[in-house]
């Protein structure tokens, strides 16, 4: 981690640690707890997908279905069989793993967005499972009697104790991403962004490492979907469709992609512009993202966390790569 | 066809009928070449040649239409780039393919890929024998720089250096990988003559330091000053092999690059 980050870093968790503290004494946004925790499950989703998109330059337009993979496991196997959920939670997590495998190993062997495509049509099929196993998934009417959480004996009920949990678990897997980037893993996946053919000519496998981070991406949603089975302890298959794909996508763009402070500037943010200050557009709210996504892209493609940023981009390369004289 | 194998060691690199058709048109019509361990080699030829493709085919960036390419006496043709590289063979560029947003360090750092093993998981936790390896890197990566003179520079944009420099930076990233066969494809191109002596000077060192060097290069001064071996492709086919002084008096070659007179 450079110093910045360090620093940024116990700035965040102070930020965190007071934050509940200054809003439950504002009757007007105390609610703002409970928008956290869905923002920290959000931004759960988001960091893998930020190493996704900003670093391993790839698309994945099927997290809401690891994230609903993640969260069905949880809700049939403590419900229906009454597992314990912490023991769901990495079952979850290992099948959303596999599943990734997959539909990684095809899509990622293959050179541009096959990886979009291949998640996109995977994304549909998750969803329509979810929709049509009512045995299981209760289908479009829902899952419900899904126990909450609880450790060591202690049961997880109010808003406070949930957004601690969440925010704890954002905390570790910031820091674990972090790690993970500046290594030698990391490295090898920024080089790949930057110029793919150079790092293979290097000895850097580029689609054993697009296929870890896709899998490492599907992980994390998956976990965030875990803990998001287990907080409204209700689950509805529409919660898990296309539309919130793209809007965990949009999410990482409009923090910034390459950057993993963006990706959860961004999750927090649209969390609270979809639940709380844009109620008004009602039906409106897809051309609201539309609308923030064309602006984002316009004038700030590196999202809004460029703009607390000072270091100057690297200029463009005096060479051009356009002909390749043999 | 005539077999060029003129000195008495072991050939690192045996090109034996290597053919790359791109559709319709043979960039490569059959070279039968053998590069003997710890010589630098040149490889030159008119424009459209055919030596970057060679490059390409050696390095697994292309896969050779038909024939075979032998390394250390392993066949290694159709192999996929970070599998050759793992064998011993880098390579730089024509066009300055750096990582320009990463510092000069970390460039290099890169290099060190294929010979350390840290995964997922123990960059991750941080594990204490990845941070061992992460220190290692380092070290070894900054010799890389001092050996080509870039120490000063370590820790800028490698985007934001100079071409001369970052020319010899894409060296250094190439020498951290440990090759046996180290593959340069045009490393003078767009120095000036203080900067290609240099250049010449280091290539010179990389050989005497164990590393077979093979280079495709324009600046025939330099070819002629450093090469032990030079081969002559023209228009996809082997047109000449020799030493310097064979390869100045060939007719065949003079005709070759002056057109015929």
């Amino acid at each position: 981690m450079k110093k910045a980050d360090r620093l940024i870093f116990i700035a965040l968790i102070c930020f965190i640690a007071i934050f509940p503290w200054v809003v439950q004494n504002i009757s007007a946004i105390s609610h703002y707890v409970e928008l956290m925790v869905f923002a920290g499950i959000f931004g759960l989703v988001c960091l893998g997908l930020s190493l996704l998109m900003g670093y391993a330059g790839q698309i994945s337009l099927a997290q809401a279905a690891f994230f609903g993979i993640g969260a069905y496991s949880s809700g049939i196997l403590t419900a229906h069989f009454g597992w314990n959920p912490w023991l769901a939670m990495p079952v979850g997590a290992l099948l959303a793993a596999a599943v990734a495998w997959m539909v990684g190993i095809p899509a990622l062997r293959l050179k541009g967005h096959y990886l979009a495509m291949a998640t996109l049509g995977f994304g549909v099929i998750v969803h329509i499972v979810f929709n049509e196993e009512v045995d299981w998934t209760g289908g479009p009417s829902g899952m419900v009697d899904i126990p909450g959480l609880s450790i060591a004996g202690w049961k997880i009920s109010s808003e406070l104790q949930w957004y601690y949990l969440v925010w704890g678990a954002v905390l570790l897997v910031l820091l674990f991403s972090f790690h993970i980037l500046h290594s030698r893993v990391g490295r090898a996946l920024r080089a790949i962004h930057e110029e793919e053919v150079a790092a293979e000519a290097m000895g850097v496998p580029t689609s054993r490492y697009k296929v870890q981070i896709f899998i490492f991406g599907a992980v994390t949603a998956a976990v965030a979907g875990s803990f998001y089975t287990h907080y409204v302890t209700f689950l509805s298959p529409s919660s898990f469709n296309l539309m919130w794909s793209i809007r965990f996508v949009l999410m990482v763009m409009v923090g910034g992609m390459q950057s993993l402070w963006g990706a959860l500037l961004g999750a927090v943010l649209l969390t609270f512009v979809g639940n709380e200050w844009l109620q008004v557009f009602a039906d409106f709210e897809v051309v609201v993202y539309g609308g923030i996504l064309l602006i984002v892209a316009l004038f700030l493609p590196q999202g809004l966390i460029s703009l607390f940023r000072r270091e100057p981009a690297a200029p463009p390369n005096p060479i051009s790569h356009a002909s390749d004289e043999g | 066809m005539i077999r060029s194998d003129k000195n008495s060691a072991a050939p690192i690199l045996e090109l034996r009928d290597v053919r790359m058709n791109f559709g319709g048109v043979a960039a490569l019509k059959g070279i039968l070449h053998d590069v003997p361990e710890g010589i630098i080699q040149a490889v030159i030829g008119p424009n459209g040649a055919g030596k970057t493709t060679l490059f390409h085919c050696v390095s697994g960036l292309l896969r050779p239409t038909s024939g075979s390419i032998l390394f250390q006496g392993k066949e290694i043709s159709g192999f996929v780039p970070h599998r050759v590289a793992q064998l011993g063979i880098s390579r730089t560029f024509q066009h300055v393919a750096l990582f320009k947003s990463m510092s000069v360090l970390e460039n290099v750092m890169l290099g060190r890929h294929p010979r350390t093993r840290s995964g997922f998981w123990a960059t991750g936790f941080r594990l204490p024998g990845m941070r061992r390896e992460e220190r290692r890197i380092k070290e070894s990566a900054g010799s890389c720089l001092d050996f080509v003179g870039l120490d000063d520079v370590s820790h800028l944009q490698a985007g934001t250096l100079p071409l001369g420099k970052q020319k010899m930076l894409e060296i250094a990233r190439a020498l951290a990988t440990e090759p046996q066969l180290l593959l340069l494809d045009e490393p003078a191109g767009g120095l000036n003559m203080r900067e290609t002596e240099v250049l010449g000077e280091l290539i010179q060192r990389i050989c005497k330091d164990g590393t077979t060097v093979v280079l495709v290069e324009h600046d025939m001064n330099l070819v002629m000053d450093i090469s032990d071996q030079i081969l002559v492709l023209h228009y996809g086919e082997y047109l000449a092999a020799g030493s310097p002084r064979e390869i100045k008096d060939n007719p065949a070659v003079i005709e070759a690059y002056l057109g015929e007179s």
